[in-house]
């Protein structure tokens, strides 16, 4: 096979698209989903916050955000896209359906990675008298570090494919390019480098987030 | 012991919505300034729920319990943040921060009622050298054994100089060298620092051993109290000859 089609600027560009979705939805999905997932966890039975309501409610928005399919979300969102940042378009218009399809998920690994933090330690912290501010930021959260940051890995490998997706309603990127020259007008060497350049990405995402996660493990 | 009450339970009851037996069906008992007072019975008994109730990591159903003659139950956020100085606590599962070290942990409840640096360092050097850990202070709790992290959880549980410390099953996941030890340590802190020790087990042999006096729980009442040679010499209550029995048929 040649790979006559291939024109490498354009992949280029498409790759720092794709970056760019990638790092602006991932920031922002952590701001979001963090202190969700703190709050999923703080409310929860027998925890600092205990609170059935508002866990429930919590809960409820999480779960039925994680159950529209990205490709849907994309498309309903369009409008609060619009009123947010002034267009659906290119890779501005493309982080606001990202974020929201992201941090629900990444808030829910949070949570159940808040959960491995052991009872007595948690019982410790409050019987120093430690307020609920300080147990959470200077106990609960550097506890659950590597667990937090295994989330946000596997959260970022999503945000890849989920951006790819983003392509189908014009955000621009490898997936953007996989589809219209690759798949549309059937340049499978276009396919095949995007693909490639994809599988390193999430490669390169999953090394770095496993050396991060192992660098706050003391156990 | 002629001290006055410094902790008091008056027909204390507790029950948690997922169970129908509450944990707790009118407990009233009080701990001595200075002793070391012991409550033993078996799993399921609610002694953790009673001692938790002490520094309000539980709130009683009805019945009070007070420290130092104030209903905990009283206190607003800042007041019961006071309290929880001045009453130390260690855990079966000792309850270290493995994020960090043995210093830091010990300086942790320093750190979080905004003691200065240099006084921090101090107390956090004289509290490792009084518990023997003086080399291990920048290593992290994975790195210790389970006697050695049982340690960082008595001086960290002593860096507010509490006057009561409460013991949850603190030697139950310990070997029997190192809870006697353990125990050793606790004994001497309490006649050093005029401690008031509450020490919740399940085991006969640690009651035995440091004990000034002892309830013992069971289903959530009380059905005995006294000086520990009472208990072993004439227990009147069958939960009591039980937990003798399983004690005797441990040691032969």
């Amino acid at each position: 096979m040649s790979f006559a089609n291939i024109d490498w600027s354009d992949i280029g560009q498409a790759c720092l698209d794709t970056l760019a979705m990638l790092g602006g939805s991932l920031v922002l999905t952590i701001l979001l989903g963090l202190p969700l997932g703190v709050l999923l966890f703080l409310t929860s039975g027998r925890q600092l916050l205990q609170n059935r309501t508002a866990n429930a409610v919590v809960g409820f928005i999480v779960n039925v955000l994680r159950s529209v399919p990205f490709v849907i979300l994309l498309i309903v969102m369009i409008p609060l896209t619009v009123a947010l940042v002034g267009t659906s378009l290119g890779v501005v218009g493309a982080i606001p359906p990202l974020v929201i399809g992201a941090a629900p998920f990444f808030a829910r690994l949070v949570e159940s990675a808040l959960r491995e933090v052991d009872r007595n330690t948690i019982e410790a912290v409050q019987s120093m008298g430690a307020t609920t501010s300080q147990a959470v930021w200077r106990a609960l959260i550097p506890e659950a570090m590597p667990g937090i940051i295994s989330a946000a890995t596997v959260t970022a490998v999503a945000l890849v494919s989920f951006t790819a997706m983003a392509g189908v309603v014009g955000a621009g990127g490898l997936g953007d390019l996989a589809i219209r020259f690759g798949y549309q007008r059937f340049q499978t060497d276009v396919m095949i480098v995007t693909v490639v350049i994809l599988i390193l990405m999430v490669q390169v995402i999953q090394f770095a987030g496993d050396r991060l996660a192992q660098h706050y493990t003391r156990r | 012991m002629s001290e006055p009450a410094v902790i008091e339970f008056r027909d204390v009851q507790k029950r948690f919505a997922s169970n129908a037996e509450p944990a707790l069906a009118g407990v009233t008992l009080s701990v001595m300034r200075g002793e070391i007072f012991g409550v033993i019975g078996q799993s399921g008994a609610g002694k953790s729920t009673l001692v938790r109730l002490i520094n309000a990591l539980e709130r009683p159903g009805a019945g009070t319990v007070s420290v130092d003659g104030i209903d905990v139950a009283s206190l607003d956020a800042d007041g019961l943040r006071r309290l929880r100085r001045r009453i130390g606590m260690i855990f079966q599962n000792f309850g270290l921060l493995s994020s960090r070290t043995v210093a830091q942990n010990v300086a942790f409840p320093l750190r979080l009622a905004g003691t200065g640096r240099s006084e921090i360092d101090t107390r956090v050097d004289e509290l490792l050298a009084r518990v023997g850990l003086t080399e291990h202070a920048h290593k992290y709790p994975a790195q210790l054994s389970g006697g050695q992290k049982q340690r960082v959880g008595i001086a960290r549980a002593l860096a507010t100089r509490p006057e009561v410390l409460l013991c949850d099953e603190a030697t139950s996941a310990l070997d029997p060298e190192t809870t006697r030890s353990v125990l050793t340590l606790l004994k001497e802190l309490n006649a050093e620092l005029g401690l008031t020790i509450v020490l919740i087990t399940h085991e006969m042999e640690v009651v035995r051993r440091v004990c000034d006096r002892v309830a013992v729980l069971e289903t959530g009442r009380v059905v005995e109290t006294g000086t520990v040679g009472d208990i072993f010499s004439n227990t009147a209550h069958e939960a009591t000859r039980r937990m003798l029995g399983a004690m005797a048929e441990h040691a032969a």
